[in-house]
């Protein structure tokens, strides 16, 4: 049933109980937790067979999520919202936690993303990881993220939401640090824990306000309720909010993991850090839609964060040569897409989780042909060192060439739909908004060219002995799955199917003439991403790429390399100070402290040794004592007795 | 009846005891003086029972006689075992358990 408050178009979360085929909904997270059970607690015993089961599960969570999808399309508009009371997780006080799950439009739309990109991953790790002695643990691991991420996206209230969002926080740190033997993997992954937390605090906050507030961290009831709730508490919240979505999406100020985070394993950085936990983020702006619609100040920095992480990301992508953390600035720079979406509001959900959609089809695509170059190159990640790659790889090649085609928004692919999308409605906001989304877009364009001609086009640059092959069909049939999906993603957006679909979740936008119209913006944004393009052929297609990257570069160049300075900025501004700080404790520790407690005995041993000369071994001595004490308590009880 | 005489004397034999247990080296000297002490605080306890009229104080001083009797008995056998050992019975030579 959809509900609104009066007035205004906020849909409110109404869910009718679970029937028929949605009462398999708990499955889906259980499977792959089982699998993830399994798989670590069976230990060596399922080394043989672990790799199947655990991709198997996933497999059989996106039968269930496409049975479920196909259900809730044959269901009226009004009847999509699904909830399945599984138990009381908790009650204390007012508070009453059930292990809810909400299955509704926008769910069903996570669920087939996460269960089926998901398992193409899955199996590609297959073969991937196929000569890694611990490739058991790593389908675990894997298993575990699924579920969690699917515990996110289905929970119905805040407190599962970040059950879920903790959860894929420690796969993630498991995944990136899964080769720990390397000091830089292991501290990339202390690192994307430790700023994740930074974004946590502000999303365990907000699930406090939510519920002091409310007296719930349920959607219903907040959903219900949020007409009430003042202005002011519905910006905090957002804000809030915002700051758990920067941690987790890599977004400014905190999008500093998001590069290191590359050290993981290729299908680690397709699965979680490009297709599905970085865009839990945005997942949270547009649940939480019901709390942005009432807190336009947070909306307005919801697209400000937007905006500076599409150049932020863009601008890394553009000037790094390893093609892993190229993808990796790329993928920022998506997000901040997404985000923009998000951050504009009704008109912009859709177009937001659209967006979302197709890049976890082509940037999973990518990295995962990014994988399978660096399989073929003995694991370098320098693309001053590949060159011509397309000849010994034709494959991976077509493959990544529609992703690229996808994401620099070639017209017809599925890149280019959303994004155009979201450009379109960013325009009719506002001009500057519209027109710093379409100069994104041409940087895309640029660094996408520079990464796809390094790689597959110009010069060979191969280390001696290494030999280009194409790599085993367990990794290419997916390439081949998801390059398809990245060509026809696009299919969602015919007869603006996915904004109706979602309309039950996040409103319906008054229909709005656009200021200038619609093909209008279309073209431009083409020519925009085509004058990207050119001048990425002029100045890298055109010229030999040098093997070692030129030092004789610009601030420009030099910045982007750095990352922008995020980490001098975090090194300066946050490490150093809590470093100093910690020193500074552990010095108050060491002399204060410790002399504290190590003095009182030092002080209690010297006053011993004087006492113990009272026992000097004579008799008579003691007997003086005796008598003396004997005195003094007779003394001191005719005092008392006296007085 | 008047018990001051009697409490005077108890008194004056328990500080004539008092000085020489404080003041006498050798340990037979020293064990009578502590008798002369006990025995003043009986003489003390059994006046003091006459003038309430009542036993209390009797049966205290029975209670150190025979207290007074075992020490005796552990005490003497102490002193003659130092002796033994010593071939002295003054108490300041015994000085070895200390700090």
């Amino acid at each position: 049933m959809i509900a609104l408050h009066g007035g205004s178009s906020i849909p409110v979360v109404d869910p009718t109980s679970a029937d028929g085929v949605f009462g398999l909904l708990w499955l889906v997270i259980a499977l792959p937790l089982a699998g993830a059970a399994v798989l670590l607690i069976g230990g060596k015993y399922t080394d043989k067979w672990g790799h199947l089961l655990g991709t198997l599960l996933p497999i059989g969570s996106f039968a269930i999520s496409l049975a479920m999808f196909i259900s809730l399309l044959g269901r009226d508009d009004h009847d999509r919202q699904i909830d399945q009371h599984l138990y009381t997780w908790f009650q204390t006080g007012h508070l009453d936690v059930g292990m809810d799950l909400l299955y509704d439009p926008l769910s069903a739309l996570f669920l087939l993303l996460i269960t089926g990109v998901g398992s193409l991953i899955h199996v590609y790790s297959i073969g991937y990881m196929a000569h890694d002695p611990r490739r058991r643990r790593f389908f675990g691991y894997l298993n575990l993220f699924v579920a969690a991420m699917l515990m996110l996206v289905l929970s119905e209230n805040y407190l599962g939401l970040f059950l879920g969002w903790e959860g894929v926080g420690l796969a993630s740190y498991l995944l990136i640090g899964f080769w720990q033997h390397k000091p830089t993997a292991a501290a990339a992954a202390k690192k994307a824990f430790v700023i994740n937390r930074v974004g946590d605090m502000g999303l365990s906050l907000a699930i406090m306000l939510f519920f002091v507030t409310f007296g719930s961290t349920s959607f219903t009831v907040i959903s219900a309720g949020a007409g009430d709730a003042s202005t002011t508490t519905m910006t905090i919240l957002g804000l809030l909010l915002l700051l758990g979505a920067c941690g987790k999406s890599a977004q400014f100020p905190l999008q500093a993991w998001l590069l290191d985070a590359m050290e993981g394993p290729t299908p680690v950085s397709a699965l979680i850090h490009a297709a599905t936990m970085v865009t839990a983020g945005v997942y949270l702006i547009v649940r939480s839609n019901f709390v942005f619609e009432l807190a336009p100040h947070a909306q307005t920095v919801v697209v400000v964060v937007a905006v500076i992480s599409i150049f932020w990301g863009a601008w890394i992508g553009c000037a790094k040569d390893d093609i892993k953390k190229a993808l990796a600035g790329s993928t920022m720079s998506q997000i901040g897409y997404m985000m923009l979406g998000a951050g504009l509001g009704v008109a912009g959900y859709a177009f937001a989780i659209f967006h979302l959609l197709t890049h976890g089809f082509f940037k999973a695509n990518m990295f995962l042909g990014a994988g399978s170059v660096m399989h073929g190159m003995d694991d370098d990640v320098d693309m001053r060192h590949y060159g011509m790659v397309r000849k010994a790889m034709p494959v991976t090649y077509l493959t990544f060439a529609m992703g690229y085609l996808a994401i620099i928004g070639f017209p017809g692919f599925s890149g280019f739909w959303s994004k155009d999308k979201i450009i379109e409605t960013a325009l009719a906001d506002s001009w500057l908004v519209g027109i710093c989304a379409l100069l994104g877009a041409g940087v895309t364009g640029f660094y996408m060219t520079r990464l796809m001609l390094m790689t597959f086009f110009t010069n060979k640059r191969w280390e001696k002995g290494v030999h280009p092959h194409e790599s085993p069909s367990v990794m290419t049939v997916p390439l081949m799955v998801l390059a398809a999906l990245s060509v026809l993603g696009g299919v969602f957006l015919i007869g603006d199917w996915i904004v109706d679909f979602l309309a039950p979740v996040v409103g319906t936008a008054p229909h709005e003439e656009p200021p200038i119209p619609a093909l209008a913006v279309t073209v431009l944004a083409v020519c925009v991403v085509a004058v990207g393009v050119a001048a990425a052929w002029f100045l890298v297609g055109k010229r030999d790429v040098p093997r070692v990257a030129p030092q004789d570069v610009s601030f420009v160049t030099r910045a982007g390399r750095e990352e922008l300075y995020g980490n001098t900025i975090n090194d300066t501004l946050v490490v150093n100070p809590s470093r100093h700080l910690t020193a500074a404790l552990l010095a108050t520790d060491k002399y204060a402290v410790d002399g504290v407690l190590t003095g009182g005995p030092v002080a209690v041993g010297l006053f011993a040794g004087f006492a113990r000369r009272v026992q000097n071994g004579y008799v008579r001595s003691y007997a003086l004592s005796i008598l003396v004490g004997a005195l003094l308590v007779a003394a001191a009880l005719l005092a008392v007795n006296l007085a | 009846m008047n018990i001051q005489a009697y409490v005077v004397l108890s008194a004056i034999l328990f500080t004539i005891g008092c000085v020489g247990v404080l003041t006498r080296r050798n340990a037979i000297v020293v064990f009578m003086c502590v008798e002369l002490m006990l025995n003043a605080s009986n003489l003390a306890l059994v006046a003091f029972a006459k003038q309430h009229g009542n036993l209390d104080g009797q049966i205290a001083a029975f209670f150190v006689m025979v207290v007074a009797a075992a020490e005796v008995v552990v005490g003497l056998a102490i002193i003659m075992t130092i002796f033994r050992t010593r071939r002295s019975a003054s108490v300041d030579d015994a000085s070895l358990l200390k700090y």
